[in-house]
């Protein structure tokens, strides 16, 4: 085995061997804490991007599987990189490296073990990305959560305590849902090995199959309240909203955590080669999907507060993600993909422009504004600031604001206009010459609906914030919060430019998710490193 | 067995979710607890239930499969035990600093 062949254990090992040497500092030792969070988080999305590049060559096999302990396929635990998995952990990592940079100005102060906790979050992510194993990715869920609980009350305060208080509960929740999912699909298949699942659900009898569709169906319901599908998702507003602005940017992909275990598992499980189970979730996934864009904007339309409109957008996206994954076609599938990374960028860069734009408000004139409450605590001014502030901050904050506005909604010319007319058109060719489903319709209006209340809502925070006062406040903003932002809306951009080949590699990325008897054969038949019998 | 087994994991579930959905903190983090007490016996429970007979590989000589029970179900619900009291854990202390920071054990942080 070459070294080359490693690769794929990094995105896991680094931040976790990073997170445990960070814990050894003490906290008064904060730039080299930084500092080496910051590289750790750098070389992840090197490496994530290496990994891009070797299934994106288009020379290499469809899906490499690692063994853990170099046990083969049903007996050890793997992990599996494919297209989706290293397009997910380019996805995250990026927009780890934004939040990341952005918490370099001030939010690592206002607690302890910021960076320590940002990397188990992020080992989290990566391992639930590449694991083909059902129990490891509840372990890596639950990596990634336990970190989330502590860095959403990362800056404290009641506001952020209680909406803690409910993440958990209703992820503790999820999780014993997660559990109990599992257990049934093992009682009836006798593996958790995905592939290998994969595989056998088209032998079973059908008294086992009904139980193995209950149990797919009790695991869903964990993932979709990650990803939160209405009625599953009140929590989620509450909770964004409150999070500090890196810790809300890096939980814009955190949602779409969930939406990846849909894709990847209802092909896989209840896939073409189910036999009577085939497309089981699909009309689930579909209304659901519609309920939650509808849910969503009219809760975009509805929020005072910019970083609640922010939240209710994740919804809307999950929402328009799910209903196509529901369609469970390549087409559809590619479109989503596309359009899943560019809004996971757009929210991230949000989140990160709200807290700069709402540093400029004055709370007494926004009484309306329902979380003002919690930039209260920006006590935090008086410590060094770092970098230099930037000129014309207005201009400049405000153009960003209007690109962000137009990401939202999906006007043309950008990547969500991109992603969005993909899904669509999708939708509106799959059910041949002529006829379209009306499930297409209602996604075609739904979709185009939430884009007009997405553009309505964010231009009316624009006047409100740029426009209105007379005499605007302007925020001191430093170069080192501006970056992140810049970086994120950069990656939009390249996605417009970059449109056709990242649309070819999301195509065959739907194509392999629907035809999934190249990843099964693939980790069925990787070989043990080691020659010999001797186990 | 089985309806011993079955009925205990009803109670605990039960009593688990009805806690979750009380008002208190107190009975919520109890109803949780009682929860993840009722999954992990589900979870112990789907290696089917077998008496006498142990999940570990004797030493030596050939192996009868039927002789022993899945091991597999008791090694995933170590893993889960042990994730639930460290979630569980941590959700205390938000609990507590709820409590002192609001001055109610109301999960709104307030009284209705």
């Amino acid at each position: 085995m070459e070294l080359g062949d490693h690769l794929l254990i990094v995105p896991i090992v680094l931040p976790l061997v990073t997170a445990a040497l960070l814990l050894l500092f003490d906290e008064r030792r904060h730039i080299l804490k930084a500092t080496i969070g910051t590289l750790s988080t750098l070389a992840l999305a090197g490496v994530s991007i290496a990994l891009l590049a070797m299934m994106s060559s288009g020379t290499g096999p469809e899906s490499v599987a690692y063994l853990l302990g170099d046990w083969p396929a049903p007996f050890g635990i793997v992990l599996v990189l494919d297209r989706l998995s290293a397009m997910m952990l380019v996805t995250a990592s990026l927009l780890a490296v934004a939040a990341q940079l952005f918490a370099l100005a001030r939010w690592r102060n206002s607690g302890p073990h910021f960076h320590s906790l940002f990397q188990f979050l992020l080992m989290g992510l990566s391992g639930a990305f590449l694991t083909g194993d059902l129990f490891n990715l509840f372990v890596f869920f639950e990596v990634m959560l336990a970190a989330s609980y502590a860095l959403l009350l990362h800056g404290s305060g009641a506001v952020r305590v209680r909406a803690g208080l409910h993440y958990i509960a209703i992820n503790l929740v999820a999780s014993f849902l997660f559990l109990i999912g599992v257990s049934l699909i093992y009682s009836v298949t006798g593996t958790l090995n995905m592939a290998d699942l994969a595989g056998r659900v088209a032998g079973l009898s059908p008294d086992h199959r009904s139980l193995l569709e209950a149990g797919t169906a009790i695991l869903g319901i964990a993932f979709l309240v990650k990803a939160g599908m209405w009625p599953l998702c009140f929590w989620m507003p509450g909770a964004y909203a409150a999070a500090a602005a890196p810790v809300a940017a890096v939980f814009a992909v955190l949602s779409k955590v969930g939406v990846y275990a849909v894709f990847r598992l209802s092909p896989l499980l209840l896939g073409v080669d189910a036999g009577s189970s085939a497309g089981l979730p699909d009309l689930m996934l579909l209304v659901g999907g519609l309920a939650t864009v509808a849910f969503g904007m009219i809760g975009v339309l509805a929020s005072q507060a910019l970083a609640r409109l922010a939240a209710f957008s994740i919804i809307v996206s999950s929402g328009t993600l799910l209903a196509a994954a529901g369609m469970a076609d390549v087409a559809t599938t590619a479109g989503a993909l596309f359009y899943m990374v560019s809004s996971t960028f757009t929210i991230g860069a949000l989140f990160l422009l709200i807290e700069l734009v709402e540093r400029a408000q004055d709370p007494a004139a926004n009484v309306l504004a329902v979380t003002s409450e919690l930039y209260g605590d920006d006590e935090g001014e008086d410590v060094a600031e770092v970098g230099i502030a930037i000129p014309a901050t207005l201009a400049i904050l405000g153009t960003c604001f209007a690109l962000c506005g137009i990401l939202v909604a999906g006007l043309p010319p950008f990547s969500g206009f991109l992603g969005k007319f993909a899904l669509l058109s999708a939708a509106l060719g799959a059910g041949g010459e002529g006829a379209i489903r009306p499930a297409a319709w209602s996604f075609l209006a739904l979709v185009i609906l939430s884009g007009l209340f997405a553009m309505v809502a964010m231009v009316r925070a624009g006047i409100r914030i740029f426009w209105a006062p007379m005499e605007p406040i302007v925020p001191r903003v430093r170069v080192i919060e501006f970056a992140p932002v810049a970086i994120l809306l950069g990656l939009c951009v390249a996605m417009t430019v970059g449109g056709g080949p990242l649309m070819r590699y999301a195509t065959a990325t739907a194509e392999a998710l629907h035809a999934p008897a190249a990843y099964i054969d693939s980790v069925r038949a990787t070989a043990r490193v080691t020659a010999g019998d001797d186990r | 067995m089985e309806l011993t087994l079955a009925i205990g994991i009803g109670v605990l579930t039960g009593s688990g979710v009805w806690l979750v959905l009380r008002p208190r903190s107190y009975q919520v983090i109890i109803g949780l607890s009682l929860a993840g007490y009722g999954v992990n016996l589900f979870i112990f429970s789907m290696g089917r239930l077998r008496v006498n007979a142990p999940p570990v590989l004797a030493a030596g000589g050939p192996i009868d499969p039927t002789l022993y029970t899945d091991p597999l179900p008791q090694a995933l619900v170590l893993t889960a035990i042990v994730i639930g009291f460290a979630t569980t854990a941590l959700f205390l202390v938000v609990l507590l600093v709820s409590r002192g920071l609001t001055g109610s054990d109301h999960v709104d942080g307030r009284e209705p």
